[in-house]
């Protein structure tokens, strides 16, 4: 619990494109208005770029309460219906036990322990071939 | 009752920036009377629940921190207070999935279950003071059955 993770988060949480996964970090303690606009962003780049995955890693958040675990159902939903799969990946133990007793255990979320068992979880899973969208580039 | 060691800190709550300082002094106050990872996590999800219910549908209001006990047994007493509408069917607001907000419908019920101990005080048009008390290496109350 240091100061640098628990520093407050506003404004846009960057989103990266590695390939055909958007990946996103979140640190600290997130506002409100952050994490919905993170779902906002991400409904947007999805539908943009046409990847067919988004990792949301989750390793720096101390804290996950019912809106932020809302936030990622409904990130998790609004990418399947843009026919992306998103996982989340690294949360901490004490936030997984919190989260259960708090009564939400969000079974519409894949999860991974790690970034790198996320992305490998997100590459076996993805359909080998979707037909049309911005990702049919040819040369 | 136990003795209180007076009230610590008053934070006010009237935007989403006060939760995220109301996050921060929990976690530091209970980071330093000795609480554990896992209790402190239990704490500061059950004060941002609380926090988020005096401010969406308390219209606001403010969290009074107060460290409690003795020599025996330490803890940390929350009070969420309101003057909002009030809740009108106390069981309802407080089972599992009703919502009256938007929310899942988990905060309140949720939090009673993340504390040792969890009163609230409501009258309907008079506003709403939850309290809510934690332990130091206390292990957690057991499980009411629904």
């Amino acid at each position: 619990m240091n100061d640098a993770s628990s520093r407050p988060v506003t404004g846009h949480v960057p989103v990266l494109r590695l390939g055909d996964v958007l990946l996103v970090t979140l640190q600290g303690d997130l506002h409100d208005s952050t994490a919905q606009q993170l779902q906002q962003d991400l409904a947007e780049t999805i539908s943009r770029t046409g990847v067919r995955g988004v990792l949301i890693d989750i390793s720096g958040v101390e804290i996950v309460d019912s809106f932020l675990g809302r936030v990622l159902a409904e990130i998790a939903a609004q990418a399947k219906l843009l026919a992306a799969r998103t996982v989340v990946a690294g949360m901490r133990p004490a936030v997984a036990i919190t989260l259960v007793e708090l009564g939400l255990t969000l079974p519409g979320l894949s999860t991974a322990l790690s970034t790198e068992a996320g992305m490998e979880l997100l590459a076996r899973q993805a359909p080998v071939t979707r037909p049309g969208g911005p990702r049919q580039e040819r040369p | 009752m136990h003795t209180a060691a007076g009230v610590e800190a008053c934070l006010p709550i009237r935007s989403d920036m006060d939760l995220v300082w109301v996050r921060q002094h929990v976690r530091q106050a209970a980071a330093r009377l000795g609480f554990g990872l896992v209790d402190q996590t239990k704490l500061i999800t059950a004060a941002s629940e609380l926090a988020r219910n005096t401010l969406v549908h308390g219209g606001g209001g403010q969290m009074e921190a107060t460290r409690v006990g003795g020599a025996g047994a330490q803890g940390l007493r929350l009070a969420f207070t309101d003057e909002g509408p009030g809740i009108a069917d106390l069981d309802l607001a407080l089972s599992d999935g009703y919502t009256s907000g938007g929310g899942l419908g988990m905060g309140l019920s949720g939090a009673r279950r993340l504390v040792h101990d969890f009163d609230i005080d409501t009258r309907p048009g008079s506003g709403t003071t939850v309290r809510v008390t934690c332990w130091v290496g206390r292990p957690p109350r057991p499980r009411e059955e629904a």
